[in-house]
């Protein structure tokens, strides 16, 4: 306790060099700790938000970019799949579970999921007010959603176009709350969650609403009717149209911009050309589709391949009004479409082999969330440890500063340490004494280093939440950062020991008589 | 027992022989006046006297106990328990008032604190006034009773002196001198004053001269 004392008494002296001694460290430390808590609580979460889904099946694409677009709900999806085409699938006896998902519309920026009851079981998800889906546009919403957006029980909302903010809104079909979630820690807060059957009634209308007015328009413009030769050719061109245009797509705005610009062109050209309502019917369809399977820059062929499953869509739908005469043929064929389908397997030896056929077949991708979100957290690993050996730089600063500190001290305290031994102190007990003077510095530093870390985190923690939905708080004690104690102490106690030492050595009476 | 006593005692410096004792004997209450030209052997005989150095050979009793044979922590402990010393430079701890230099010795002693103990110090010394202020605001003499406070406020049985005066102007070599035979009067110690300054001679009880020895 003496030493202890004299150690904080002498820090006292030069308070300027110890704050910034103090500060160095603390800087080090909170940047470490930032990144460990960054770093464990982002793994944790994807993690989490992946458990109960081992594959995901989409549309041929980026596996990254469908796991984080049908999981994690932060990438655009590929594209659209058949869902009865899916099923085989589900059906599949090493599949435990099957959970089909469809994107494409949000509410104020949250993104509306179009898909089954167990979708919430995945979650663990509870129904804090009202209750679950039962029927066609009606919605539950999830914790964080619901707060940001005030929708509760009973509002009624329309869904908007895109992934974004701003897309057009579905003003013919206003969804219905009928619960709110309790607050889940993973991306379902975040979500409206509604029946699959939502999101194809509510595109089929949209579909009925486009052509009823595309119908009038050529009416009044045109007035006349056009052959199928002219259809199929127009259909080919609009497809083609489309994967001009999808090319420069960047994100869901973009996409939704470049869809509308295109949508327009579609128009004109069909104005050129006196196409017929069933052309642009199938325009239409495309195009509404085409908003939420845009990919982004992955790859030309890959989109290309995508558009090319569209333009057949569009074809077997155009088939179907030849043969019944009738539009709804066309809109339900691509209305029962879904983004993903998301499997757990029934056995370990899926693993091994499903994916490897699912992706074989050509028709769909699969791709394991595991295994993506492993990669992408390799990627960011890098970042993360390019920035964690930069701030164990600082830590390394901060230390020899310290050293630099005592050790320069010593010249000047040598009489000081002599007078101590005369007085009765042992060597052990100066080494003591300097070690107490690093470490104190080092703990001044570290202790600072770990409130401002963690302060930082919950602040950063704050704003993710709001703006992108990540849940990271710093209001938590990881194992990790008890390691992290542990070093820091080590490197504040080395950066004391040489000091310590040279005290230790001190030969009074040479000093003594030399003073 | 006498308070010190030092018997055969030789030192040198690789060939040089520094210091060649036959026989020194101090009781304690006494005071000693260590006087000789620079370079005598006089602070070395006193570092062989604190333990601080190993003689060549011979011993040195200090209250009975041999501390030539005496090592490391015990050494350390035993030091810090009999002894109190001044030097020239008085190196008080600058981070501590007066009175915590004062009780630093008292606790690297391993003595119980008895501020009693260090206000009646203080007042003997007349530096009551100054019991709270740091080394840094002292004058050389104010200082130099605190110095004299530190190594006595244990009461150890010998007191050592390195040239406690040489900074000193007459009056206050004289005046340190009185202060530091009569502090140690008062608790028993054995005092031992190792100087050139010839100031001091006739100031203490028994005088010993050293040569610097060929």
């Amino acid at each position: 306790m003496t030493w202890l004392r004299l150690a904080f008494a002498n820090l006292s002296l030069s308070p300027l060099t110890t704050a910034v001694n103090v500060l160095l460290m603390a800087l080090g430390t909170a940047s470490i700790v930032l990144l460990v808590l960054a770093g464990v609580q982002t793994a944790q979460t994807m993690s989490r938000n992946a458990e109960g889904i081992d594959l995901v099946v989409g549309a041929p694409g980026s596996p990254v970019q469908l796991v984080l677009s049908a999981v994690y709900h932060a990438d655009v999806p590929t594209g659209n799949i058949d869902f009865a085409e899916v099923q085989r699938y589900a059906e599949d006896r090493r599949v435990d579970s099957a959970i089909p998902v469809s994107l494409g519309d949000s509410y104020r920026g949250f993104r509306i999921v179009g898909t089954e009851q167990s979708y919430l079981d995945l979650y663990q998800a509870e129904v804090a007010q009202g209750r679950v889906w039962d029927a066609s546009m009606e919605a539950v919403v999830g914790a964080a959603a619901a707060e940001a957006t005030g929708l509760a029980v009973g509002s009624t909302f329309a869904g908007a176009h895109g992934l974004g903010e701003g897309g057009h809104e579905h003003d013919t079909s206003r969804y219905r709350v009928v619960g709110v979630l309790a607050p889940t820690g993973s991306v379902l807060d975040r979500l409206v969650v509604t029946s699959l059957e939502s999101v194809w009634d509510l595109h089929d209308e949209d579909t009925h609403h486009e052509e009823h007015a595309d119908e009038h328009d050529h009416d009044e413009a045109h007035g006349q009717e056009h052959d199928h030769e002219d259809e199929v050719h127009d259909h080919e061109d609009a497809a083609h149209e489309h994967d001009d245009a999808d090319h420069g797509h960047e994100d869901d705005e973009h996409d939704h911009a470049d869809d509308e610009n295109e949508h327009a062109n579609d128009h004109e050209h069909a104005e050129e050309h006196a196409e017929d309502e069933h052309a642009h019917s199938t325009d239409h369809a495309d195009d509404e589709h085409g908003a939420a399977h845009h990919a982004d820059d992955d790859g030309r062929e890959e989109e290309h391949d995508e558009h090319e499953h569209h333009g057949d869509t569009g074809e077997s739908a155009h088939d179907g009004h030849m043969h019944d005469g009738e539009d709804e043929g066309s809109s339900a064929a691509v209305d029962q479409q879904v983004t993903a389908l998301l499997l757990t397997y029934r056995m370990p030896l899926a693993a091994m082999t499903l994916p490897r056929e699912i992706n074989a077949d050509g028709s769909f991708l699969a791709a394991a969330p595991a295994l993506e979100i492993t990669r992408v957290l390799q990627l960011v690993g890098l970042g993360i440890s390019a920035l964690s050996a930069f701030a164990w730089v600082l830590v390394a600063v901060a230390a020899l500063s310290i050293f630099a500190a005592l050790y320069g001290s010593l010249r000047s305290r040598r009489g000081e340490l002599a007078m101590l031994r005369c007085l009765g102190a042992t060597r052990g007990e100066l080494w003591l004494y300097l070690v107490a003077e690093g470490l104190i510095m080092s703990a001044l530093g570290v202790t600072l280093g770990f409130v401002v870390g963690h302060v930082m985190m919950e602040m950063i923690g704050a704003w993710l939440a709001s703006s992108r939905g990540v849940a990271l708080t710093g209001w938590i004690w990881l194992p990790a950062e008890t390691l992290l104690l542990v070093g820091l102490f080590v490197v504040g106690l080395l950066s004391a020991v040489i000091p310590a030492i040279q005290a230790y050595r001190t030969d009074v009476a040479r000093t003594l008589a030399e003073a | 027992m006498p308070a010190v006593k030092a018997t055969d005692l030789r030192f040198s410096y690789g060939a040089r022989a520094v210091v060649d004792i036959e026989n020194l004997t101090l009781d304690r209450g006494q005071s000693l006046a260590v006087i000789g030209p620079s370079g005598c052997g006089k602070t070395t005989f006193m570092h062989l006297l604190a333990g601080l150095l190993q003689p060549d050979a011979g011993r040195i009793d200090v209250l009975g106990s041999d501390i030539t044979t005496l090592q490391g922590t015990t050494l350390d402990r035993f030091r810090g328990q009999s002894m109190g010393m001044v030097f020239q430079r008085l190196f008080l701890m600058p981070a501590l008032s007066v009175r915590q230099n004062i009780a630093l010795a008292q606790q690297l002693a391993r003595k119980p604190a008895d501020s009693a103990r260090i206000d009646a110090l203080l007042a003997n010394l007349d530096i009551t006034d100054l019991a709270e202020q740091k080394p840094r605001t002292l004058s050389q003499g104010q200082a130099q009773r605190v110095a004299i406070a530190r190594a006595l406020v244990h009461q150890p049985a010998l007191v050592l002196a390195d040239e406690p005066t040489s900074a000193l102007d007459d009056d206050h070599a004289v005046q340190a001198l009185a202060l530091l035979r009569g502090a140690a009067q008062e608790v028993g110690a054995a005092l031992v004053v190792v100087t050139h300054d010839q100031r001091v001679r006739g100031q203490l009880d028994r005088e010993f001269e050293m040569a610097v020895l060929s």
